[in-house]
C-alpha cells in the first residue's frame, strides 16, 4: 500500500513536472536535427533548357528558396537552348559529384546516356517536366498524356460535328522530339481515333516560336476557313497562334498549356486563349523540393528508385480565372 | 564602264539563243512551275487570301534578305543580322516597359542596331577581319548582351497601348497587309539606292574587285562601313514588323536556322557569293520561291524535319547551279570567297 502511495506520488510529481517543462520550453523535435544534418554539405545541380523563360526561372526560384532554408547548396548550369551545352554541363556536374542533378530535357533521347552515367556515378537524377525515355530516380512534371486527352476531349465537346461544328482542328506542336510533343500527340491521336467527330487538318511544329506558330496558323486558317479549334502545345508559342486567329477575325477555339505564368492569364483576359491547361510551376517547385528532400534523406542508391509525381492539371478559363490563378516570378522569388 | 546589270549578265555562263540563262531566270521558272503545280493540285492555294498570306509570311525573311543581299553584293556576308534584329527590338521593348515613351524606345533600338552595324563595318573595313568571322563574333556578342545585359527573359512583350505599332504587323492598307507594304518600300528604296546613287555603284565595284575599286579612287572603307550599317537598319525594320505581328520579340530566334534561311533566299535568288552581281530583283525572286515552298509544305502538312530537309536540298541545288553558272575564275579565286 505504501509502495502504491509512493508510486502515485512519483507519477503525480513527474506528470506535474513534465507539464511544467512542456508549458515552459515545449518539446524537442527529435526528428528535425538529424534531418537537417543530412542536408548539410549536400549539393543539388539544376540543368534547365535555358534560364530565360518562365518555367525554369520559376522552378529555380522555388528550389533556391528551399535550399537556403534547409541548408544545402543549389547551383544552376544553363544549357542555353543547346543540347551540346547541356550535355557538357551535366558531364561537368558529374565530375563534381553533387548529390542530385535536376534536369530538364530538350527531347526524349539526347541526354539519355549522360543521365545513365550520372546514375552510375551514384548521383540521383530528377527529371523535370520534359522527360527522357531513360527513366531515372524521379520525374516531376506535367502529365502530357493527360493534358492531350483532356484537350482532345474538349475539342470533341466544342468542335465535334454533332455540335453542329465543322469538326476541323489543327495542332501546333513543339519540336517533334520533345516530351511535350510526343506524349501529348499520342494522347490526342488515340482519343480522336475513337471518334469521327473531329478531323485533324494540320499537325505542324511551331518549334516553340511564336512567329512560326503565327505563320503556320495563318496558312491553315486560309486553307480551312471553317477551322473550329486549335490545340497549341505551349502558351508562350501560342501567343503567335492566337495572333493569327485574332487577325482572321474568326471564332476559333484555342486550348493551350503552360506553367501558369501571369502571361497565360493575360492571354485569357485579352481573348488570345480560350482555355489554358496549367501545370502550375509553384506546385511543381514544391514537388521538386519534396523529391530533393526525400532523396537527400534516403540512404538508397542512385538508380534504385523509379517514381513520378505528375502535376495535376489546372484548367484556367476566363470564367474560372481569379487573381490567384497565375503567378509572377517576383512572387516566387519572394517565397510566395 | 558597263552597268552592273550588263557586267553581271555578260559574265553569267552559257547563253540560250538570245536569252542568257541566269540563275534568276532558272529560279523564276522553277517558281512559276511550282506555282502552276500547286494551283492545280492544292485546294484554296490560288485564293487571293492565301497568296497574300504567302507573301506576308515571308516579308520579314525578305526584309532581312534585302540587307544580306546588300552585304553580299559588296562582297561579304553578315551572320549577325538575326541577332541584331532580335536584340535591338528587345532593347526597345525593355526600355518601353521601363517607362520610356515607345517612340523614343524604338529610336534607341534603331540607334543600337546601327551602332552595331558600324562596329561590324569598322572591323571588316579597317581591322580587315573577314566578314564571316567578324559577323559571327558580333552575333555572339550581341546575343550575349541581349541575354546578359538587356533582358532576363527570351520573350519580351510589348507594353500595352501601342496600337499604332501593332498596326505595322497586323493592319492592312488597301487590302494588303502593312508588313508587305514595308517589305515593298524597303525593296524599292534599296533598289534605287543600289542603281541610282554613286554609293550604290561603289558597292558593286567593291564587290566585283576591291583592288580595282581602290585604285579607281573609291573610298572603299567608308562604303564598307555604310553597307553594314544599312544592313543592320533592314534587320531592325524586320524586327519591328516581327514584334508588331506577335506583340512581342523572342530572342531565341538567334539560335534558330533563320540566318541560313536568309542566306538561302539570297543565294537562291542568284546573288553570287563572290560579290558584285545581282540586285534586289534576285531577292524578290528568291523570297517568292521560299514563300511558295513554305506555304505549300504547310498546306501539305509536311513534318518539320522533312521541311528542313527539303529546304537544305534546295539550298544545295542553288549552290550547285550558282557554281555552274558562275565558275570560279582566276580572278575571283585569288581574291578569295567570303
Amino acid at each position: 500500500m505504501k509502495l502504491f502511495k509512493n508510486m502515485l506520488a512519483l507519477t503525480a510529481a513527474s506528470v506535474i513536472g513534465a507539464t511544467t517543462v512542456t508549458a515552459q520550453e515545449g518539446m524537442v523535435d527529435e526528428l528535425r536535427e538529424p534531418v537537417l544534418e543530412k542536408f548539410k554539405d549536400k549539393k543539388v545541380v539544376f540543368v534547365p533548357m535555358s534560364m530565360s523563360f518562365d518555367l525554369p526561372e520559376g522552378w529555380a526560384a522555388v528550389m533556391q528558396n528551399a535550399a537556403e532554408l534547409r541548408g544545402y547548396q543549389f547551383d544552376i548550369r544553363d544549357a542555353n537552348w543547346s543540347t551540346d551545352t547541356g550535355t557538357r554541363a551535366i558531364t561537368q556536374a558529374i565530375l563534381e559529384e553533387p548529390d542530385i542533378i535536376v534536369v530538364q530535357n530538350f527531347d526524349v533521347t539526347s541526354y539519355a546516356r549522360t543521365l545513365k552515367r550520372a546514375e552510375d556515378k551514384g548521383i540521383h537524377v530528377v527529371q523535370v517536366n520534359m522527360r527522357s525515355t531513360y527513366p531515372t530516380d524521379a520525374f516531376v512534371g506535367a502529365d502530357w498524356h493527360g493534358m492531350g486527352e483532356y484537350a482532345a476531349n474538349r475539342m470533341v465537346e466544342v468542335c465535334g460535328t454533332s455540335q453542329g461544328k465543322s469538326g476541323k482542328i489543327a495542332l501546333v506542336q513543339g519540336p517533334a522530339t520533345a516530351a511535350a510533343s510526343v506524349y501529348q500527340l499520342n494522347a490526342i491521336t488515340s482519343v480522336l481515333n475513337e471518334t469521327d467527330e473531329i478531323e485533324i487538318v494540320s499537325s505542324q511544329t511551331g518549334d516553340w516560336d511564336q512567329s512560326k506558330a503565327r505563320a503556320i496558323t495563318q496558312t491553315v486558317i486560309q486553307q480551312n476557313p471553317d477551322l473550329c479549334g486549335v490545340i497549341g502545345f505551349w502558351d508562350a508559342m501560342d501567343t503567335g497562334t492566337g495572333a493569327a486567329i485574332a487577325e482572321s477575325g474568326k471564332d476559333i477555339y484555342l486550348i493551350t498549356s503552360g506553367g501558369g505564368n501571369q502571361t497565360a492569364c493575360q492571354g485569357l483576359e485579352n481573348g488570345t486563349f480560350d482555355e489554358v491547361i496549367s501545370y502550375d510551376v509553384p506546385g511543381q517547385g514544391r514537388d521538386l523540393n519534396n523529391v530533393i528532400s526525400m532523396l537527400l534523406q534516403s540512404e538508397g542508391e542512385a538508380g534504385n528508385f523509379e517514381f513520378a509525381l505528375y502535376t495535376p492539371n489546372k484548367i484556367i478559363t476566363p470564367d474560372t480565372m481569379n487573381e490567384t490563378s497565375c503567378w509572377t516570378l517576383d512572387q516566387l522569388r519572394d517565397g510566395g | 564602264m558597263t552597268t552592273p546589270n550588263q557586267s553581271a549578265s555578260n559574265r553569267r555562263g552559257f547563253g540560250l539563243g538570245n536569252i542568257a540563262v541566269t540563275q534568276e531566270l532558272v529560279v523564276a521558272v522553277a517558281a512559276a512551275i511550282m506555282f502552276l503545280v500547286f494551283s492545280a493540285t492544292l485546294d484554296n492555294f490560288l485564293s487571293s487570301a492565301n497568296l497574300i498570306t504567302l507573301v506576308r509570311n515571308v516579308s520579314v525573311l525578305g526584309m532581312m534578305s534585302l540587307g544580306m543581299a546588300l552585304v553580299v553584293i559588296g562582297r561579304g556576308v553578315d551572320l549577325s543580322l538575326v541577332a541584331i534584329m532580335a536584340v535591338s527590338m528587345t532593347l526597345a521593348i525593355v526600355l518601353a516597359n521601363g517607362g520610356w515613351s515607345f517612340g523614343l524606345a524604338l529610336a534607341a533600338g534603331l540607334a543600337f542596331s546601327i551602332a552595331i552595324g558600324a562596329v561590324t563595318g569598322f572591323l571588316v573595313a579597317y581591322v580587315e577581319i573577314p566578314s564571316i568571322f567578324a559577323t559571327l563574333a558580333i552575333a555572339a556578342i550581341v546575343y550575349g548582351l541581349g541575354r546578359g545585359g538587356i533582358a532576363d527573359l527570351d520573350v519580351n512583350n510589348l507594353p500595352p497601348g501601342v496600337d499604332w505599332f501593332i498596326f505595322l504587323g497586323r493592319g492592312s492598307l488597301l487590302g494588303i497587309p502593312v508588313s508587305i507594304w514595308l517589305f515593298a518600300a524597303t525593296a524599292l528604296l534599296l533598289h534605287l539606292f543600289l542603281r541610282k546613287t554613286g554609293f550604290g555603284r561603289f558597292v558593286y565595284a567593291i564587290g566585283d574587285n576591291i583592288e580595282t575599286a581602290r585604285i579607281t579612287g573609291i573610298s572603299v572603307r567608308p562604303v564598307l562601313m555604310l553597307k553594314y550599317m544599312l544592313a543592320a537598319f533592314t534587320a531592325f525594320m524586320a524586327g519591328a514588323v516581327t514584334a508588331a505581328s506577335v506583340a512581342s520579340m523572342n530572342m531565341r530566334i538567334v539560335n534558330s536556322t533563320m540566318i541560313y534561311d536568309v542566306l538561302l533566299v539570297v543565294v537562291l535568288g542568284g546573288i553570287g557569293l563572290t560579290g558584285g552581281r545581282g540586285g534586289i530583283r534576285n531577292v524578290l525572286v528568291g523570297t517568292v520561291l521560299i514563300g511558295l515552298l513554305l506555304n505549300a509544305m504547310t498546306i501539305l502538312d509536311i513534318s518539320y524535319t522533312v521541311q528542313n530537309l527539303i529546304k537544305s536540298a534546295v539550298l544545295l541545288a542553288a549552290l550547285v547551279v550558282e557554281a555552274l553558272l558562275n565558275p570560279r575564275d582566276e580572278q575571283t579565286s585569288q581574291q578569295g570567297d567570303i
